[in-house]
């Protein structure tokens, strides 16, 4: 550059113009706006309200459940026994990856990625983390057992009739 | 100055209307093809390849080797030609196929028995989309043993990871679309890979405060089950998303090639045109006459000073003649593939019980097997870190050398032969050791859930390929000798994974020698 050049030229501008200042300005203002409404607006897909079907089940009167019985309501993958102690119920949802476990002769097993469980719930084997989760049973106003699929109990527990 | 509108001297308007009319047919061509004939000398033959929409992401000349068949298999073709049939298919589907969970199954048999020509169509998209996902993987490999990756194709290398994962979200979000059982537990799988690190959080106890998969899930579903939002979703995805993310990635990926110097090859050597393909192709002749313009030349380490574009070709004819056939024979393969097979429709799903074994399409097998041991480690964290290492490869492999020839660097061709010995012994060790006798939950029931997540058969057979790797690295000293090894141990591994989930796993997940010894109920 040509020392003679007087400063503040074409050749040798400020550092910042006001006229550059100001367009900084409106440039970073409009990509904080875009900023901010786009994080607004891909909040979208996270769902506010999350639909689902009735998570309690009638499961019949306790007449309908001898000692000893045991019933599978494959709409709602939720066993029910009746032991000596009292009714307890089980989900039927493998803890692994929510494949429905099937009946056999140590327990359950699931067909998608072979968990294994006994009869208790307990895992035996497979890729598993935790044992079938014991879910709460109550009575309804008419008399009949309700299966609360939301509320885990502890193992062991009992409806006691 | 524009031209006249008045009519020349003798003529009337109407006898210009006249002529202009009968001349239509060649204007019309004129001003469609700009060329408008067969091009007869090569400047013709460059603007043939110049003046294309469609044909000027090419140079107007290639380079010999870049049509040598045995150099890329026309691998990426291949992976584009049956993109375009499962665009044209696709459409086609979806005049029909309602994304709706009452209705789709229903709209899927409709379109099987009922559509004309519907049938064929379904298969053409399923066969294509199988097409497709092969030769993306083989296309990887092509590149990868080829080394073609390397400065300065790093960059594209890395948008060809990212055009792997969209063709799996491709083909993952496709084949939930018809809601039959391999859909529907499909998508109950899916959605809870995205959930399992909660396997994590909850081993460490922290899912209250911090619980990524349950956000994951719900992202993916809309709900907390599987229904009609997880259905629409998957659909949005597989019909607008991903195409378009495809389609741009794919665009990028070309433009990069060409900006990239063309596809990678060695130097030529100095001096008159190499002696290689000579005998078979018209290579280039430089005229004493002629001087030659800038986009005749492409980039390289070694402009062609004076030289003349050596060793290169017309791109017209002779390139697209060869694309055009390896367009055709992809086009043959899949039509014949479906003429003959037809495309799998299960039950209608039965959210009540899945079927017994449920298995993936092949491609997701392996990584199946993986989730048989550990949803989090096998469904996420293995596969994301093979992609990272992937991905890492071009910027840790820095030394030039060995581009554009099959095991070009020198001890290759035998460190890839015994990385392949390795890695089929350790992943069929690793399987019989765990079918014969079982893994840490079988024999200490009680164990804490953290201790499978890191240690299982899937993070121990990653290990072991990495400690080869290493020891490669420390053998040979050749960073690239040691991602050879790597990836020929990780691609061995994937391939006795894929095929012992086919074959030799059965109703619950249980092993069989053949699936005729499964048992019947």
């Amino acid at each position: 550059m040509p020392d003679n050049e007087p400063a503040g030229s074409r050749l040798d501008p400020p550092r910042v113009s006001r006229r550059s200042f100001l367009s900084l300005a409106s440039l970073a203002s409009f990509f904080a706006a875009i900023g901010v409404a786009a994080a607004g607006v891909f909040r979208l897909p996270a769902p506010t309200v999350l639909p689902g079907p009735m998570r309690r089940t009638k499961v019949g009167q306790v007449e309908d459940l001898p000692v000893g019985s045991e019933r599978l309501f494959p709409k709602e993958n939720v066993f029910v026994f009746r032991d000596e102690e009292g009714i307890y119920a089980m989900s039927a949802v493998c803890t692994h990856l929510g494949c429905t476990v099937s009946r056999t002769g140590e327990g359950f097993a699931c067909p998608c990625h072979g968990s294994r469980f006994g009869s208790a719930g307990d895992v035996l084997g497979g890729p598993a983390p935790r044992p079938l989760p014991q879910l709460e049973v109550t009575r309804a106003a008419d008399g009949q057992l309700v299966v609360l699929a939301d509320n885990e109990v502890p193992a062991g527990t009992r409806f006691r009739v | 100055m524009a031209a006249p509108i008045t009519p020349q001297p003798g003529h009337s308007a109407a006898q210009e209307f006249l002529h202009n009319l009968r001349r239509l047919p060649n204007t019309f061509k004129d001003a469609w093809l700009r060329l408008g004939k067969v091009p007869e000398s090569e400047r013709e033959e460059s603007q043939a390849t110049f003046h294309n929409f469609f044909l000027h992401i090419h140079s107007v000349r290639v380079h010999v080797r870049t049509l040598s068949p045995t150099l890329t298999l026309g691998l990426g073709l291949i992976a584009v030609s049956s993109f375009v049939l499962l665009c044209i298919t696709g459409v086609l589907l979806m005049v029909y196929y309602k994304p709706s969970t009452a209705l789709a199954y229903e709209s899927m048999k409709d379109i099987h028995f009922t559509v004309a020509t519907g049938r064929f169509v379904r298969n053409l998209h399923r066969w294509s989309a199988h097409v497709m996902v092969l030769a993306v993987f083989l296309h990887m490999a092509r590149v990868f043993f080829t080394a073609s990756y390397k400065k300065p194709r790093e960059f594209n290398w890395l948008i060809g990871l990212a055009l792997l994962v969209v063709t799996l979200g491709l083909s993952f979000t496709g084949y939930l679309l018809p809601w039959d059982q391999l859909a529907y537990w499909a998508i109950t799988i899916g959605s809870n890979i995205a959930n399992s690190p909660r396997e994590l959080t909850d081993a460490v106890g922290i899912t209250e405060w911090l619980d990524p998969g349950g956000f994951q899930r719900r992202l993916l579903l809309g709900a907390n089950y599987v229904g009609e939002d997880a259905l629409i979703r998957f659909y949005v995805l597989h019909v607008f998303v991903l195409p378009v993310v495809l389609v741009i990635l794919v665009s990028v990926h070309f433009w990069r090639i060409r900006k990239d110097g063309g596809l990678a090859r060695p130097e030529d050597p100095m001096g008159g045109p190499a002696e290689w393909g000579a005998k078979m192709r018209p290579v280039f002749q430089p005229l004493a006459s002629k001087t030659y313009g800038l986009m005749a030349v492409v980039r390289g380490r070694r402009p062609p000073v004076n030289r003349g574009p050596e060793n290169t070709m017309m791109s017209w004819p002779h390139l697209f003649w060869a694309e055009l056939a390896v367009f055709m024979l992809t086009v043959l393969v899949t039509l014949a593939l479906s003429f003959f097979f037809d495309a799998p429709l299960k039950e209608i799903a039965n959210p009540a019980i899945p079927e017994n074994p449920a298995k993936a399409p092949w491609y997701f097998l392996g990584i199946q097997e993986l989730v048989s041991y550990s949803a989090f480690t096998g469904g996420l964290v293995i596969p994301l870190v093979a992609l990272l290492g992937l991905a890492l490869i071009p910027f840790l492999d820095r030394r030039p050398g060995g581009e554009g020839v099959w095991f070009g660097t020198p001890g290759e061709g035998q460190v890839a032969g015994r990385s392949a010995l390795f890695g089929l012994a350790a992943a069929v060790g690793m399987l019989a050791f765990t079918v014969n006798l079982g893994w840490l939950r079988n024999w200490f029931p009680q164990i804490p859930q953290l201790w499978i997540l890191f240690i299982n058969p899937g993070s121990l057979l990653v290990l072991l390929y990495a400690g080869w790797s290493l020891w490669v690295l420390k053998q040979k000293n050749s960073v690239r000798l040691a991602a050879v090894a790597l990836f020929t141990c990780f691609l061995v591994g994937f391939t006795v994974l894929t095929y012992f989930a086919t074959v030799h796993r059965g109703p619950n997940w249980e092993f069989y020698w053949w699936p005729s010894q499964w048992p019947v109920h």
